[in-house]
C-alpha cells in the first residue's frame, strides 16, 4: 500500500484499503474558519447530536477576514467563538493568538505524522508535508464529522511525482510545484494523491514541503504528502502535542503515474492569470509591470519564506508604483520576523507589514486590487477576481521573486538586483 | 425525478470564486449571496438565471476553494441541476452533502448548447435534449452517493447513523 492507503486504512480499522474503495474513517482533527466555520455550525444544530465527538479535536480559527474586517464578518467571527465556548472547544484560537490555520496547526504540533485530518478549507491538503493524510471538505461534511468523529472518503488513486537534480538559485517548493501543475494543469491529478519524493524532496526543508503540498488542490488533488524522514522528525520531534507514527510506501505499492523532474532546468517559476497552471519562467516576464506585492498567505507565509524576501529586499526600497504588503502567517513568525530584524528591513524598504491574516489572498481586505491592477503574490490562486475587482490581475511567485519584482515595479528575478 | 429545464453553458475550470466570489463570503446567507451568482463570469448572469434553469460546463466544474457557498448559491438561485464533463472533488462531494444534483457527462456537456431545453431521468442517469432531441448518457452515481441523495443530504444521513448507535448502544 502507499502511505495514503496505510492512513486511511488504520483509521478506518481496516488491514488493507484499495482505490475506490468507499470507507468511513475516523478522524485524529477538524478544523474549519470564519467563513466555513458558521455553516458547518448551522449544520451541526440541525444534525440534534447532544455534543462534539471529542472537545479537544475540533478546531475553529478566526483567519479569512479577521481581525474583523466589518460587521457581517465580525458576526461570522463571534459564531465561531460563541460555539467554541458552547461546547468548550479546547482549540479556538483569538485573534493575537491565532494565525492562518494552515501556518499555525503544524507550527503548534497540533497536526502530527499519521494523522487523519479533514478541514473546511481546501488547502487542508498542506499537512501532508508531514506525512499525514489530509484533506479539504465542504462545512456539512465538518458538521457531521464534528457529530461522529468519522467522515466518508473514497479512497483516492496515487501518482508520483519525482524530483532529482539541483534546485537553481533562488528556486523553491513554490517553483517546484508551479511547474507540476504546469506541466499536469490544474485538474491533472484530480480526485488522487500527489506523493512526493525523490532526492531533492529529500533535501528540501520543511517550509518548502509545506509548500507543495499546500497547492496539490491546484492540480485538483486529494492529498499531497511527502514520506516522514529526517527533516520531518527534526520539525515534529519539539513540536509534537500528541504521539505519532510515520508511515511509509511498500515498495510494490500501486501508482497509476510516475512523473519525474530534473530540477536543474525547473526556471523561477510564474504563474500567470488566470489559472495556476499557465506557468512562464519569471524571466521572460520582465514586460509585465506591477502595481501590488503580497508576501504571505497559507502557501508563503512562514518565517523562512520572510528571510528569502528580506534577504532580497534588504538595502532597497520599493519601486515607488509599488506597493508591498508582507503578512507573517502567524503571531509567533510575526515574533520572529522582529526578532531577526526583518520586520526593519521590510519598513525600512517601505513595505508594510501586517498583522496574520488571508486577507488579500481571496479578495478580502489588507490589499485588494482596483479595476486594471495588477499583482505578484506568494499566494495560491490567480482566478478572475481573487485579488479584487474582476479585471485585475494575479502573478503567483515564489517569495524572492516577488521580492525582487517589488525593488524592479515590474516581474524579475534576484540576479538583476546582482543577487 | 424528472428534471426539466433551460440551459445556460460554461466553460472549462468554473473555479469556486467565478461561482460565488470570496468577497461576498461574510455572510453565509444563501438569499444574499445568490445575488452573486457566477457574476465574475458573466456579469449579467444573476439577472437572466431563472428559477429551474439548469447549469452545463465542461471539465473540472467547481474547482479552487472548499465553500460550500457555491452548491448553495447555485441551489439558492434555483438552479435545478449541473452537467458537466467532470468536477472538482470537493465540489463534487459538497452537492452530494447538501442534495444539489449534479451528473457527469462528457458527451452532454459537448454535444448541449446554450438556451436549450432538456430533461434529466435522474434515477436512471439519462439526459434528454428536448431541442434537438438527442439523448446522452450520465457517468452511474455511486451507491453511498445514491444512499446520501435518498436520505436527504449528509446531515438526515448522519441523524439516522446517530440514532443508530444510540439504538445499539440503548438495546
Amino acid at each position: 500500500m502507499t502511505i495514503t492507503e496505510k492512513i486511511l486504512a488504520a483509521h478506518s480499522g481496516k488491514k488493507k484499503v484499495s482505490p475506490n474503495e468507499l470507507i468511513n474513517a475516523k478522524v485524529d482533527l477538524i478544523l474549519a474558519n470564519d467563513i466555513t466555520a458558521p455553516i458547518a455550525i448551522s449544520e451541526f444544530k440541525k444534525i440534534g447530536a447532544k455534543d462534539v465527538f471529542n472537545k479537544d479535536r475540533i478546531t475553529l480559527i478566526p483567519d479569512h477576514f479577521a481581525p474583523q474586517k466589518d460587521i457581517k464578518a465580525a458576526e461570522q467571527c463571534k459564531m465561531l467563538r460563541d460555539f467554541s465556548r458552547e461546547y468548550n472547544l479546547s482549540l479556538y484560537f483569538e485573534v493575537g493568538r491565532m494565525g492562518i490555520e494552515h501556518a499555525l496547526l503544524p507550527e503548534e504540533g497540533l497536526v502530527v505524522p499519521g494523522d487523519l485530518v479533514i478541514g473546511a478549507d481546501s488547502h487542508t491538503c498542506t499537512y501532508g508535508a508531514l506525512g499525514a493524510f489530509s484533506t479539504g471538505v465542504g462545512s456539512t461534511d465538518v458538521a457531521a464529522a464534528m457529530a461522529t468523529g468519522e467522515c466518508w472518503f473514497k479512497v483516492p488513486e496515487s501518482t508520483k511525482f519525482i524530483y532529482y537534480g539541483k534546485l537553481n538559485k533562488w528556486a523553491g517548493g513554490k517553483d517546484l510545484i508551479l511547474h507540476t501543475i504546469g506541466d499536469i494543469g490544474v485538474d491533472g491529478a484530480l480526485y488522487r494523491a500527489m506523493e512526493f519524493e525523490g532526492e531533492t524532496i529529500g533535501n528540501l526543508p520543511m517550509h518548502g514541503r509545506l509548500t507543495m503540498c499546500n497547492m496539490a488542490i491546484e492540480a485538483g488533488g486529494k492529498n499531497g504528502i511527502i514520506v516522514p524522514d529526517k527533516i520531518t522528525k527534526s520539525y515534529v520531534r519539539n513540536r509534537a502535542k500528541r504521539p505519532y507514527i510515520f508511515y511509509k510506501s511498500d515498495k510494490d505499492s500501486h501508482y497509476v503515474e510516475i512523473r519525474e523532474y530534473d530540477c536543474s532546468k525547473i526556471p523561477l517559476t510564474v504563474a500567470c492569470p488566470h489559472l495556476p497552471s499557465n506557468v512562464r519562467p519569471a524571466a521572460e516576464l520582465f514586460e509585465v509591470t506591477i502595481d501590488q506585492v503580497v508576501i504571505g498567505s497559507c502557501t508563503n507565509g512562514r518565517f523562512e519564506d520572510l528571510l528569502e524576501a528580506a534577504t532580497v529586499i534588504k538595502g532597497r526600497k520599493i519601486n515607488p508604483n509599488v506597493r508591498m504588503i508582507v503578512i507573517p502567517a502567524t503571531q509567533k513568525i510575526y515574533r520572529q520576523a522582529m526578532k531577526k530584524g526583518l520586520l526593519d528591513i521590510f519598513i525600512e524598504a517601505e513595505a508594510v507589514v501586517s498583522t496574520p491574516t488571508c486577507g488579500p489572498c481571496l479578495g478580502g481586505h489588507m490589499g485588494i486590487l482596483a479595476k486594471g491592477e495588477r499583482a505578484i503574490a506568494t499566494t495560491n490562486r490567480n482566478f478572475v477576481g481573487r485579488m479584487g475587482h474582476r479585471e485585475s490581475e494575479v502573478y503567483l511567485s515564489n517569495p524572492a521573486v516577488a521580492a525582487a519584482s517589488a525593488v524592479l515595479g515590474r516581474i524579475g528575478i534576484p540576479e538583476e538586483l546582482g543577487l | 425525478m424528472l428534471i426539466k429545464g433551460k440551459v445556460w453553458r460554461f466553460g472549462n475550470d468554473v473555479d469556486t470564486d467565478a461561482i460565488i466570489p470570496a468577497r461576498y463570503l461574510n455572510t453565509s446567507d444563501p438569499e444574499e449571496l445568490a445575488k452573486h451568482i457566477m457574476e465574475d463570469a458573466d456579469r449579467d448572469f444573476p439577472n437572466k438565471v431563472k428559477a429551474g434553469d439548469i447549469i452545463v460546463a465542461g471539465k473540472n466544474f467547481g474547482c479552487g476553494s472548499s465553500r460550500e457557498h457555491a452548491p448553495i448559491v447555485i441551489k439558492a438561485a434555483g438552479i435545478q441541476a449541473v452537467i458537466a464533463k467532470s468536477f472538482a472533488r470537493i465540489f463534487y462531494r459538497n452537492a452530494f452533502n447538501i442534495g444539489l444534483p449534479i451528473f457527469e457527462s462528457a458527451e452532454a456537456a459537448e454535444k448541449i448548447k446554450e438556451a436549450d431545453e432538456i430533461e434529466i431521468d435522474a434515477d436512471n442517469g439519462i439526459i434528454r435534449n428536448v431541442t434537438t432531441r438527442k439523448t446522452y448518457k450520465a457517468n452511474p452515481i455511486p451507491p453511498f452517493m445514491q444512499e446520501l441523495i435518498s436520505a436527504g443530504g449528509l446531515v438526515e444521513w448522519t441523524k439516522r447513523k446517530l440514532k443508530v448507535v444510540v439504538q445499539e448502544n440503548n438495546p
